[in-house]
């Protein structure tokens, strides 16, 4: 049984020079919830890049088993799910069943298929009503759910989300962690959301400068102050 | 996760960079000319600008051998030359069968492509220097002083503001659908979808794009409205262009002009 | 670090300075005017409008599909900026696209930006709209009007432009023009379907987002006719000229010629210089080594000199 994600040593600069990896490692069991915390700059979303191969450093990534290497991106793609922070950039088909039928069309699964993989996910966020809606037109709770559709219609093994709370309003906000309860994958989630954190994820990795600076059960890491305090986060009160 | 590297310019400190972008502006283009009225074959000619121009890249700092990696951008363009050498009039030099057809390379096609190929070699220099050298709000106040017209210039100016945004954008679609472009484990099934369908999943992120662009507009106007636009564009009178900018000029047209005679000279006093 | 779209954009070097004199009065021409009819016709929204939508279509042509293997195809965007903001204001907008793609990126000459900006902008955006308009007018306001005309007027805005491109390059004796002209045509056929799909894919979902955008062009004011009548004469120009220089190359070769004529006008001036007077520059071999061996000395002078200033500034208080 393989690790669902595995980073052994990633280190990573920008082309500009700025470093912003430091020799990361981190391992997911299937199933796990992680969260992923840390101040702006700290690598978080660098990290994720590396995950499904948008950007490749030194160092080992292997995701569902696969080593991230330019031979398998496409199978790798299709078992990690990239949620990215910004919705607008996400959903960029004209309506939301093109969008979230992207990627099983990619794939090259015949039409029916796609077809039931479009209802069954747009089911699972809640939006079975939304499939021929303008995607444009959508608020940002709406598309943030959509986004997340359009990456579970691809069956992934694991999830990765980077500030799915972001911008969202406390009712869309709620119904987005109810959603995420809900779903039976393996998560990795980055986030500033700290009551998000203590509430669905029993596993925190802090990140800052580049590198983790504390991996653990969530609680015991939320209840050091100094830890949380030396690396900008606060507790949920 | 920034598109950084759209951005050419070169911070330093160099005699280069401290010229006013007007006369550097003008300049350029002089050398550039120059190159382009050289004649063909005027060899020591090309040398002397080869050598001017990396002189001039040596001043400014920002290092020969960058700008001569990005002057191999040009290079593949040069194929649209490559016949010369076989079709132009002239003492034969070699020849070889290609198929069905005999090829002759001739003394002057060879010395006509290779003069192009090193004017656009030579000319794109200057062009690298330039931008390198010029900060582009710069570059703008240079436009308005060769007597561009204000509303484009505007165009300009608002252009490289979003230019940034907009690239972050597309860099950020194109993301979104790698990570949504994965294979299938089922043996048998071709990935990617059809190419027309490609072709519109692309046209689509440009749509949206557009559409995006044109809203953001709309706030932008607003904005602007805000803080008293009414239509028409107004801009910070320039700056008196120094007397050590002008002798700069004067001086950088003077060499130009001097060597687009001696190329002249050169060429048909030979002819005799 | 730029991305080479279409091989459109000609660098210096390439085009004779008559051509690119010639072409620089003519995008001078027809920008001047466009910017004219644009101050008069257009709201205040113009500047705003026209710069973000100009940034668009510069980040759009970041945008790739795979084609085959390693190439892919993008997006030039005239027919699309024309379709969205009218042939005047798509003008000024493709001309700051071509202009920042020369002066920043350096795709595409400084002396050659006339003739680029001609093509891409002029004829590009001239053809595109008489196409538009024609097709619509076709299609009696149906909605395949907007989708086949799309399509259309982006194939052809390539195409035209590329044949100007390949008749530019044969006039001024770069590339002699039965190889320039098919070269250019045929391969540009193929990019422009790329082009028409893209763009088509971009109305669909314009359409099905902001339906009102697209019928911005055709609004209250008359249709530009004297765009379309520009459009058509370019493109008729340029489908008859194209084959016609290419089956006659000579005749082409025969006007770049004439470039060495007017040199050769001028060669009595250069017989007043006596050769005494320059010993030694009337051989080319010696002026050559010359140049080269003072070039030499030159550019290790000035490396010299910058290092010792910058060694002079590093040196804590002198």
């Amino acid at each position: 049984m393989h690790h669902s994600i595995e980073v052994k040593n990633l280190s990573y600069s920008y082309p500009d020079g700025h470093v912003a990896l430091r020799g990361v490692s981190l391992n997911i069991t299937p199933g796990e919830k992680v969260a992923l915390v840390g101040p702006n700059g700290a690598g978080k979303s660098t990290l994720i890049l590396h995950l499904n191969g948008i950007l490749s450093g030194q160092g080992s990534v292997h995701v569902a088993g696969l080593p991230v290497i330019k031979e398998n991106l496409g199978q790798v793609r299709a078992r990690v799910g990239l949620v990215f922070q910004s919705p607008e950039d996400q959903l960029f088909s004209p309506t939301v069943h093109d969008d979230v039928a992207f990627g099983p069309r990619y794939q090259g699964l015949p039409e029916g298929e796609i077809r039931t993989r479009v209802e069954e996910a747009l089911a699972v966020v809640g939006m079975q009503d939304y499939a021929q809606r303008v995607s444009h037109h959508l608020s940002v709770g709406e598309k943030k759910r959509i986004s997340i559709a359009t990456v579970l219609s691809m069956k992934p093994e694991v999830l990765v989300l980077d500030e799915p709370t972001s911008g969202l309003d406390p009712r869309a906000r709620r119904s987005l962690i109810q959603l995420l309860d809900d779903l039976d994958l393996t998560m990795l989630v980055s986030t500033h959301d700290m009551h998000l954190v203590s509430e669905l994820f029993p596993r925190t990795v802090v990140m800052d400068e580049g590198r983790v600076v504390a991996d653990g059960p969530t609680g015991t890491l939320l209840a050091d102050e100094a830890l949380l305090r030396a690396h900008g986060l606060e507790a949920p009160d | 996760m920034h598109v950084h590297f759209l951005d050419p310019y070169i911070q330093a400190d160099s005699l280069v960079h401290r010229l006013d972008a007007r006369p550097k502006l003008v300049l350029a283009i002089a050398f550039i000319l120059t190159t382009a009225l050289t004649p063909n074959g005027a060899w020591a000619v090309f040398i002397l600008l080869l050598a001017l121009i990396l002189a001039v890249e040596l001043l400014s700092e920002i290092g020969v051998v960058y700008v001569l990696k990005r002057s191999m951008l040009a290079i593949p363009f040069v194929l649209a030359a490559f016949p010369l050498i076989f079709t132009v009039d002239g003492p034969a030099l070699f020849s070889f069968n290609l198929g069905a057809w005999e090829l002759t390379a001739s003394q002057p096609g060879l010395e006509r492509f290779v003069s192009i190929a090193l004017k656009s070699w030579i000319s794109v220099q200057a062009a690298i220097v330039l931008a390198s050298t010029t900060p582009f709000p710069d570059l703008l106040v240079a436009m308005r002083a060769v007597k561009v017209p204000r509303l484009l210039v505007s165009i300009f100016a608002l252009m490289w503001r979003y230019l940034f945004v907009l690239a972050d954008e597309t860099l950020r679609l194109m993301r979104a659908r790698a990570a949504r472009s994965g294979h299938s484990d089922s043996p048998g099934l071709k990935p990617g979808g059809s190419l027309a369908w490609r072709a519109q999943v692309t046209g689509g992120m440009a749509g949206s794009l557009f559409v995006r662009a044109i809203e953001r507009s709309d706030r932008i106007y607003m904005a602007m409205v805000s803080r008293g636009y009414d239509g028409e564009v107004r801009a910070a009178p320039s700056p008196r262009l120094g007397a050590t900018n002008w002798i700069i000029l004067a001086c950088g047209l003077a060499v130009l002009l001097l060597l687009l005679m001696f190329g002249l000279i050169l060429t048909y006093a030979s002819l005799h | 670090m730029h991305y080479s779209i279409a091989p459109m954009h000609i660098p210096d070097g390439f085009l004779s300075v008559f051509v690119s004199i010639l072409m620089w009065i003519a995008s001078i021409l027809v920008v001047s005017y466009a910017l004219r009819r644009v101050k008069a016709d257009l709201d205040e929204r113009q500047a705003p409008l026209m710069g973000v939508l100009a940034a668009a279509i510069f980040a759009g042509q970041m945008l790739n599909f795979v084609v085959a293997g390693g190439t892919s195809g993008h997006l030039m965007g005239a027919a699309i900026a024309t379709i969205l903001l009218g042939p005047w204001a798509a003008t000024l907008v493709m001309t700051t696209v071509v202009g920042v793609q020369a002066l920043i990126f350096q795709d595409g000459g400084l002396l050659a930006l006339g003739a680029n900006i001609f093509n891409m902008a002029v004829i590009g955006v001239t053809v595109a709209y008489f196409t538009y308009q024609t097709v619509q007018r076709l299609a009696g306001g149906k909605r395949w009007g907007i989708f086949v005309g799309g399509f259309l007027a982006a194939w052809l805005s390539i195409e035209i432009a590329a044949l100007a491109t390949g008749l530019e390059l044969a006039l001024s004796g770069t590339s002699p023009a039965n190889i320039a002209i098919p070269a250019m045509g045929g391969i540009h056929a193929i990019i422009g379907i790329g082009e028409g799909l893209i763009t088509v894919g971009a109305l669909a979902l314009i359409y099905a987002t902001r339906p009102d955008l697209l019928h911005a062009s055709e609004g209250p004011q008359k249709t530009e006719k004297l765009a379309i009548l520009v459009g058509l004469l370019l493109a008729l120009l340029l489908a008859i000229a194209s084959p016609l220089a290419s089956a006659r190359p000579d005749g082409l070769e025969w006007v770049a010629e004439q470039k060495g004529f007017l040199e050769a006008a001028q060669s009595p001036l250069y017989q007043i210089i006596p050769d005494y007077a320059f010993p030694g520059i009337s051989h080319q071999a010696a002026a050559t080594i010359l140049a080269g061996i003072l070039g030499t000395l030159f550019v290790f002078g000035v490396a010299l000199l910058v290092a010792y200033t910058r060694r002079k500034r590093q040196s804590p208080g002198s």
